[in-house]
């Protein structure tokens, strides 16, 4: 906005004793601002205890689906630098793509679950998930049988007695919906269903509003409330970075059927862990597959059905 | 070009006077700047530790900044109930205090955005937000609306009142093209902001408590009583600190709308009451955690059965001839206000995460970081609204005129701004 000089003076100064009551005011408008600025600066001091600043690298890095594979190489190299000052690992970190005429299926026996809880233990350390504050990406419900109703079902279960008599138990994790309503609602399309099915997250470009946590039905989303931590020697150095690279605070994740593994043909850590053989994984795509078998001959039902998710996961009895 | 030289001289002149004051004016802006200072220290320590500093979790991921987001929408919408009145009914009562109520729209806009803001995990990428420079998810997502509707209506209700006021300071009459077609926009602008914040909850098919049709309309029928009744207030303390005359005409024109709006709000709330419990499926259990509690929980209880009582209350005042004094009808705004406020806020974000879609039933408590992060965005809403009204009541007083741009500024006795001059009552 231009301020001309022939403009009339809106502030003439005043006809007698201007000179010093200016200079005066100067001086208190002067100490105000200094006394503000102190105030100010006083009140942001915790800034001072913010140890993971974000590098300007990572502020203007572009979305995902817009880098191109020389930026993508960049980025990777600054996830590997950043993990490396870290925790002294050296890691591995790829960005796997989707297999060609792949579409991931899971099913889930409930007959044969019995509620151990190895398959949530198996995805926190294959995943790097935070273990303060924990973070898990699966939940296992003890569910009293004849019910259906999960506000009957218990989270807190002791899992050193279980099965026990007059229960089932119903792991639930992501479900990978073919029409996912955490998706439609990210207001930066942070997160996106990928052509194997696998719904992932930009964990760069999530602004942390946490409207997909508040979208799901099947409460499968995680966030990032505090700066996760994975002790060293625990960390898993095969990542990916849609997968199980390490997160920052004030971002969402959530299960991605491990793709760091079955991108690479492996079986999720969760289904290599259970010792009864209740999951199974596969390509849908695939008419051999156990997947394909058991969608065709088993007694199949999804979760809520009635929101109109169409999971990709999938609960079945054999018995 | 000479209207952006005498544009930019008003605006000069204006916050030149911004804190001119007696010591009540100035002990009002310091007691607010160092509220917001509080804020502000709560804000970093957020930034430093994440949300964990919040009482929110997976089960409950949104709380209090939310809740005031989703009420404070409503407030930027009562702007509107004195536009209609005004240019669509020629209501000449209300006719000036359009600007006022555009002023609190658009300082209720900005403490919206201020409640988005701290509640990002990451709030330095907010910049992905941005249409075309980020990566909007437009139409698809709820919150990409929100963003678009929210910061329209911000620019109309600037464009608006600052238009109106240049006219005022240069003397002269608005020439209708340039601001009935904005002001009609901004009519219809306010309902489908407030349409869109409901649409946010609304299109949550896990969410039963929120995914029902009433939700919008209740928005705006709650917003209709709560926005005119923080006016009401707001005009009286108006009409007391400076010389602007407000008639008590134009406040029981509000009392009317407010009235109207409350028994529509009630009646509406019934409605939904009755098919919650008396269909009495699986899908009532939030209902049940916010009125009566469920398993053990009972969090909210209070508050809900408070709000009740307040809005309740307030509407037998309203409807009865006693709230034509201005007493009365103060009480009955006051208490609509908070009614509104605990029922929008806490008693509609809350419970909707209550129980988790997989049936846990887990309490949330803002903690004293968050609440002072609250409190600072008020006062920080509070001192701009301030700070605007300061600077524009000497303009529409004729203090501030083109007319009297070369005369000096400073008013006559040091002490007595024209804000602070008319005797208290």
């Amino acid at each position: 906005m231009p301020t001309p000089m022939n403009n009339p003076a809106p502030a003439t100064p005043a006809p007698d004793g201007g000179d010093r009551l200016n200079r005066r005011s100067f001086l208190r408008c002067g100490a105000l601002a200094a006394s503000g600025l102190a105030a100010l600066a006083a009140s942001l001091a915790p800034l001072r205890d913010l140890n993971d600043t974000m590098s300007v690298e990572e502020f203007l890095q572009k979305h995902y689906q817009e880098m191109t594979p020389e930026e993508m190489g960049k980025v990777l190299a600054r996830i590997t630098r950043e993990v490396e000052k870290q925790y002294e690992v050296r890691p591995h970190v790829k960005d796997y793509k989707p297999m060609d005429g792949v579409e991931f299926v899971y099913a889930l026996n409930l007959s044969r679950c019995i509620g151990c809880r190895k398959c949530v233990h198996a995805c926190v350390a294959e995943n790097n998930l935070s273990q303060d504050p924990e973070i898990q990406y699966i939940r296992v419900l003890e569910m009293p049988n004849g019910t259906f109703d999960m506000e009957k079902g218990r989270h807190d279960y002791d899992g050193g007695t279980v099965p026990r008599e007059g229960h089932y138990y119903m792991p639930v994790q992501c479900h990978q919906c073919k029409n996912p309503p955490c998706v439609k609602v990210c207001p930066v399309k942070a997160t996106w269903q990928e052509s194997d099915g696998i719904t992932v997250v930009d964990y760069d470009w999530c602004i942390g509003c946490r409207y997909c946590e508040a979208a799901c039905p099947y409460w499968a989303r995680r966030f990032n409330f505090a700066r996760p931590s994975v002790p060293k020697e625990r960390l898993n150095p095969n990542m990916s970075y849609l997968g199980n690279r390490p997160r920052q605070k004030g971002v969402v994740e959530k299960c991605h059927f491990c793709i760091q593994r079955t991108r690479a043909g492996r079986y999720p850590a969760c289904l290599e862990i259970c010792p009864t053989g209740s999951r199974k994984f596969g390509n849908i795509l695939d008419p051999d597959s156990a997947v394909s078998y058991i969608l065709k001959h088993k007694r199949v039902f999804v979760l809520k059905e009635e929101v109109g998710t169409l999971p990709r996961f999938f609960y079945y009895f054999d018995v | 070009m000479s209207w952006i030289k005498t544009y930019a001289q008003m605006l000069r002149r204006c916050i030149r006077v911004a804190l001119d004051g007696d010591w009540r004016y100035h002990l009002w802006l310091g007691a607010l700047a160092i509220v917001c200072l509080i804020g502000l220290n709560a804000y970093a320590k957020q930034l430093a530790y994440g949300l964990a500093v919040t009482g929110m979790s997976d089960h409950v991921s949104w709380g209090v900044y939310i809740a005031n987001f989703t009420f404070l929408v409503g407030v930027a919408d009562a702007a509107v109930m004195l536009v209609i009145p005004v240019y669509i009914y020629k209501n000449k009562a209300l006719s000036d205090l359009v600007i006022f109520g555009q002023l609190l729209a658009a300082a209720a806009i900005l403490m919206c955005l201020a409640f988005v803001v701290v509640d990002l995990g990451q709030p330095f990428k907010s910049w992905h937000l941005i249409p075309f420079v980020g990566k909007f998810n437009f139409p698809g997502s709820m919150l990409s609306w929100d963003v678009i509707v929210l910061n329209g209506y911000l620019l109309l209700s600037i464009y608006i009142c600052g238009y109106l006021i240049y006219c005022r300071y240069t003397n002269q009459q608005p020439k209708a093209w340039f601001w009935i077609p904005f002001v009609l926009l901004s009519v219809v602008w306010a309902i489908s902001l407030h349409a869109v914040t409901a649409f946010l909850y609304v299109g949550l098919g896990g969410r039963p408590f929120w995914n029902s049709a009433i939700v919008g309309p209740r928005f705006i029928a709650s917003a209709f009583t709560s926005g005119p009744a923080i006016v009401i207030i707001a005009l009286q303390v108006i009409r007391f600190v400076t010389r602007y005359q407000i008639s008590d005409k134009a406040l029981l024109t509000l009392r009317a709308i407010v009235q109207v709006s409350m028994l529509i709000n009630i009646f509406l709330l019934a409605n939904e009451l009755f098919k919650e419990f008396y269909t009495d499926s699986l899908h009532v259990a939030s209902a049940k955690y916010l009125y009566f509690g469920l398993h053990g929980h009972h969090a909210l209880v209070g508050w809900i059965w408070t709000a009740v009582v307040f809005n309740l209350t307030a509407m037998v005042l309203l409807v009865l001839p006693a709230s034509t004094s201005l007493r009365w009808l103060n009480l009955a705004c006051v208490l609509a206000i908070i009614g509104i406020w605990i029922e929008k806020g806490m008693g509609l974000v809350i419970p909707g995460f209550i129980p988790t879609p997989l049936g846990e039933v887990i309490d949330y408590q803002p903690t004293l970081n968050e609440t002072l992060i609250s409190f600072g965005v008020w006062a920080f809403g509070l001192l701009l609204y301030t700070l605007m009204l300061r600077t524009t009541v000497p303009v529409l007083t004729g203090d501030i005129t083109q007319a009297n741009a070369s005369q000096p500024t400073t008013p006559p006795t040091p002490g007595t701004a024209p804000l602070q001059d008319k005797p208290a009552h």
